[in-house]
């Protein structure tokens, strides 16, 4: 589940994979800008769409089992917002409709995540002139993502190893210490980070 | 709390997009100017911490569980302008590589969870720091109806730029949206007092970082971005909260978001009729109720404040019972 979660870019030799990260960007942007901008009703167009995504999807060589499962995992946040549109009058239309909508663009985020790494998608930020001090941000929460992810793991399960008592309230403050000491942690490694950027000639 | 794509009409999405490019430009020049160079790695860092602390799930009633936001956490810890950064960096993250969150909803999402969560939780905590008093126990308490208010708020938010869109009935959206987070809000209020009070116990100076900035904002950018808060909430919210029943439409007029579905068949009417006659009832039973949540986490607030501040006095005759009773 985490490494379904935490590593959406699968490698694969395939024409798909070899384009260019701001090509691929700008095609996922306007392929999810039309599909919104679609009239409610126009069934025949979501079927073209699907059909544009399948087709890319085969190009790509990705496990079709591997994107199910990605898009099942985000799904239900979709559909959970679209269950509230049900409570108006001509409801399941609206709701059919932005579902419709919402899984395809789902699956086109889905899709260019699992062909694109996120260091690609940075430098097309950088290139595109997003400013220095968020793509500075983003690249070291990129970086550090996957080491204070192992390190929250290793903490909350060496808390649930010392925890016998198990009512709710003694979890949730002994949850809140692993996300505090986390914190500390976290600030002493920046300490750190920031010394080597340092003794490495970083400027702001 | 993430709008999916699909959700929004296209000129909510545009406006938000609008709105969350200047907070974010804004807090990136503030961050420039008033952070030092050796806190800036921090604020990368911290954004991965609160993607990290997303991960780590708490148990709530009936086999759910729930994890913290982590906007006001942030926003104590960092200062309010890093914290808009570390939350901007966590949503285009989530956004991008997991799906989570629409492309085409991004600037709405940046602007309910990376804005108004952390500009008015912020707000809030240091309005009542100034009103209770900077030692431990006003803090905490600030901490906590703080993250209640920022909750509340940016579900509240969420909730007029759906109902704007014409995806929800605004009758069902404020109740729904509004009355959930309230609830989210207690246990976003418990888990972040009780993280800020481990900090101030473990590495009391990580705190006072943040602290020193506890005044009211001082920077003409924070007052910038709380600008932009505002005017955020008065497009997306207040329509709804006007007495008469016509007055969500006329305020549509004005803004330009009124219906106009025969003249633009390519975006699908933001207002239907149909919708209008149950607001006024609707967002004005939520806005009692959400004005007495406000005063229930208020008194909770300070509740659980008195309850994690540790008392000297108390400790010191414990232990003087303990050696008495070696004795």
């Amino acid at each position: 589940m985490h490494e379904l979660l935490l590593s959406p870019y699968q490698h694969r030799q395939s024409r798909i994979h070899r384009l260019p990260a701001g090509m691929k960007l700008a095609g996922a942007g306007v392929f999810v800008m039309t599909v919104v901008l679609l009239p409610r009703t126009v069934w025949s167009a979501y079927g073209v769409a699907a059909a544009i995504l399948l087709l890319v999807a085969a190009l790509s060589r990705l496990p079709p089992g591997r994107l199910v499962q990605r898009l099942l995992l985000v799904e239900p946040f979709a559909l959970g917002v679209a269950l509230l549109a049900l409570l108006q009058p001509n409801g399941l239309e609206i709701f059919l409709a932005m579902l419709t909508k919402s899984t395809l663009c789902l699956f086109c985020m889905v899709l260019l995540a699992a062909v694109t790494r996120f260091s690609d998608v940075l430098q097309v930020l950088w290139r595109i002139g997003v400013p220095s001090l968020l793509v500075t941000t983003l690249a070291l929460m990129y970086r550090y993502l996957f080491l204070l992810f192992d390190e929250a793991g290793c903490m909350a399960r060496a808390r649930r190893s010392r925890t016998f008592r198990a009512d709710r309230w003694s979890v949730w403050r002994s949850s809140a210490t692993v996300i505090a000491q986390l914190f500390v942690r976290t600030s002493e490694r920046a300490e750190r980070v920031y010394a080597a950027m340092c003794a490495r000639g970083w400027k702001t | 709390m993430h709008i999916p794509d699909g959700f929004l009409d296209a000129r909510i999405a545009a406006a938000s997009g609008v709105l969350a490019l200047a907070g974010v430009g804004v807090a990136l020049r503030t961050v420039k100017r008033t952070v030092p160079p050796r806190r800036v790695p921090l604020i990368g860092l911290a954004a991965a911490f609160v993607f990290a602390a997303q991960m780590l799930n708490f148990p709530v009633a009936g086999g759910t569980s729930g994890h913290v936001i982590g906007a006001v956490l942030v926003a104590v810890l960092l200062g309010p302008e890093a914290a808009v950064l570390a939350m901007t960096a966590v949503l285009v993250l989530q956004c991008f590589m997991f799906a989570d969150g629409g492309v085409t909803a991004l600037g709405a999402n940046v602007f309910d969870m990376a804005l108004v969560a952390p500009v008015v939780g912020y707000t809030v905590y240091a309005l009542a720091v100034r009103l209770a008093g900077t030692g431990l126990r006003s803090r905490l308490f600030a901490t906590a109806f703080a993250a209640w208010c920022s909750t509340v708020a940016a579900a509240t938010c969420c909730a007029g730029q759906l109902a704007l869109s014409g995806a929800v009935a605004p009758g069902a959206a404020f109740p729904a949206m509004a009355g959930v987070h309230m609830l989210i809000g207690i246990g976003e209020a418990l888990i972040t007092t009780m993280v800020i009070a481990t900090v101030a116990g473990a590495r009391p100076e990580l705190l006072t970082v943040g602290g020193d900035e506890a005044e009211l904002p001082r920077y003409c950018g924070t007052v910038v971005t709380g600008l932009i808060v505002s005017l955020g909430l008065a497009v997306f919210v207040a329509p709804f909260a006007c007495g008469w029943p016509d007055g969500l439409e006329k305020v549509a007029v004005v803004l330009g978001f009124a219906p106009r579905a025969a003249e633009q068949p390519l975006i699908p009417s933001p207002l239907p009729d149909y919708a209008v006659p149950g607001v006024s009832s609707a967002f004005a039973s939520t806005a009692v109720a959400g004005g007495v949540g406000t005063v229930i986490a208020f008194v909770l607030a300070w509740i659980l404040a008195r309850a994690l501040t540790p008392r000297p006095a108390s400790v010191c005759a414990g232990e003087t019972r303990k050696e008495s009773d070696r004795a």
